[in-house]
Parts: C-alpha cells; sequence; structure tokens
C-alpha cells in the first residue's frame, strides 16, 4: 500500500486506517511487515502528476483529480495538500489519495499544467521584488524607490 | 544568479521551467535541482542549451559561452567579488586597508587644495 505520511508513526497508523476498510483486521490482530520509504526515482526531471483525491467536505464526501508539476511525487502530494486545504479548506486528515500517476503532457487536463507544456516557454516576471540576501540587510525605508521591472 | 540562501552569489543555469514559481536549475557542481524564481536574479549572459541538457553538455556548453570569465569581467561579477573579499578580510588587511584609504584622501585632499590655491 503506498501512503503518504509525516513520520514513521503516521504512517504506519494510516496503514492501519486504511487496511480496515479493505477487510475486516485490526492492528491488535495484524503486523506490519515492512515499512520502506520510496524515493523518487528521477528527481531531477519534471513530471506532471496525476492525483485523484477522495475528501471530506462539510456536505459529504467528493472525488476530485488535480493535476501538478512537479520533479518528485512527494513535492506534487505536497502541493495537493496545501492546495485542498486553501481552495477547499479541507484539511489532510479528510483526503484520501486514491491513486497518483505520471501523466504524459499529451494526456494532461488541466489548462495550468498544459500552459507549461511549451519547448519556447516565455514569461516576464512581473513586478519582480528583490529581497535583500540575508534578514541583516533589510531596511524599513530605502533611499530609492527599488526597480521592480524583470 | 542566486540572490538568497546559502547559495548567495551562486551562478545557475535555468534549465527547464516547472510552474510559474519555480524552474529546474543547473550547475556543474551541484544536483539538478527546482529553485523558486524568488531565489534567483536573471543575469545578462546566455548560455546555449537545449531544454533538459546532460551534464556534460551543459558543461561543454557553459564551456564555449566563456560564462564565468565574463561574470568576473562584468561589473554585477566584480562587485560580488568585492563584497566577498571584504567579508573575508582579517583585521590585518583590514587595517592595510584603512591606511591605503587614508593615504588616497591625502593625496585627493592636497590636490584639492593646490586647485583652491590656484583660484584663490
Amino acid at each position: 500500500m503506498k501512503l503518504w505520511a509525516t513520520n514513521e508513526v503516521r504512517a504506519k497508523s494510516k496503514f492501519w486506517y486504511f487496511l480496515r476498510k479493505l477487510k475486516k483486521v485490526k492492528k491488535s490482530h495484524g503486523q506490519i511487515l515492512a515499512i520502506n520509504e520510496i524515493f523518487e526515482k528521477k528527481p531531477t526531471t519534471i513530471k506532471n502528476y496525476g492525483i485523484w483525491v477522495r475528501y471530506q467536505s462539510r456536505t459529504g464526501y467528493h472525488n476530485m483529480y488535480k493535476e501538478y508539476r512537479d520533479t518528485t511525487l512527494n513535492g506534487a502530494v505536497e502541493q495537493m495538500y496545501d492546495e485542498m486545504a486553501s481552495r477547499h479548506r479541507v484539511r489532510a486528515p479528510c483526503i484520501q489519495i486514491i491513486k497518483t500517476a505520471t501523466v504524459h503532457s499529451k494526456l494532461c487536463k488541466r489548462e495550468n499544467t498544459k500552459q507549461f507544456h511549451d519547448s519556447t516557454i516565455k514569461f516576464p516576471l512581473t513586478h519582480h521584488k528583490i529581497r535583500p540576501p540575508t534578514r541583516k540587510l533589510k531596511t524599513t525605508y530605502k533611499a530609492s524607490r527599488p526597480n521592480t521591472f524583470v | 544568479m542566486v540572490n538568497y540562501g546559502p547559495s548567495y552569489g551562486k551562478l545557475v543555469v535555468i534549465v527547464d521551467v516547472i510552474d510559474q514559481n519555480r524552474a529546474l536549475v543547473d550547475s556543474p557542481d551541484m544536483v539538478r535541482g527546482a529553485m523558486n524564481f524568488k531565489r534567483l536574479s536573471l543575469t545578462d549572459l546566455k548560455v546555449d542549451i537545449p531544454r533538459m541538457p546532460k551534464k556534460n553538455q551543459l558543461a561543454a556548453a557553459i564551456e564555449s559561452a566563456d560564462v564565468y570569465n565574463k561574470w568576473a569581467n562584468s561589473s554585477w561579477g566584480r562587485k560580488l567579488i568585492v563584497q566577498k573579499k571584504r567579508a573575508s578580510l582579517n583585521d590585518f588587511e583590514r587595517f592595510k586597508v584603512m591606511v591605503a584609504r587614508v593615504k588616497r584622501g591625502a593625496l585627493v585632499k592636497r590636490e584639492l587644495a593646490k586647485l583652491k590655491k590656484e583660484k584663490a
């Protein structure tokens, strides 16, 4: 079973949560044989991840399919949790990941990911605020207005 | 160039764009990774590469574009070098800098005094 948790203890607990939904077995009657962290095979390439989610909203359960562009699956899942929390106010315990997959760019559904499938992509960073490189160099007032163009 | 964080001042090549906020960034001495655009400042230097070059391709392209030399000779690059130098001075070197500045100031003031005298 593949699941996402912040630490091993939580992972084992989540494992039993999902297993109880599949089979009539409790933690006291069962034994976890192995728990392995799965690392990303190629964290240096960008992939489009499709994530199928079942979540509990204030009015019931819903399914959702979300797409994310990221280098690792864990990164995409983290994006998903953040987005669900911000867009739908769904907290992590109420989210179940049904399925994840890397989606080929031809099969992506969301315009938001498809707009980055351009080999000659070009976009300006509008209002590019440059931070001082260390907090020590931060000043409340500046002598001249900083240039945010490009 | 990276403008924030532990790799401040490092020159990296944007190899691909992940999404609106992040780029895949690569350099001969680091593992290719994602970096937020907020941490990057675009320099004038361009490297001719296809979208996801191999490490040796990237190194060869950087060599042919002569990036590090051009950077060290550009005004921005020189400023960074001076910054680093200043930050790494020991007390004796700072003393030497002070002596040199005082000497330079004295020369300037002497010339200025001469010009003032001629004017008066």
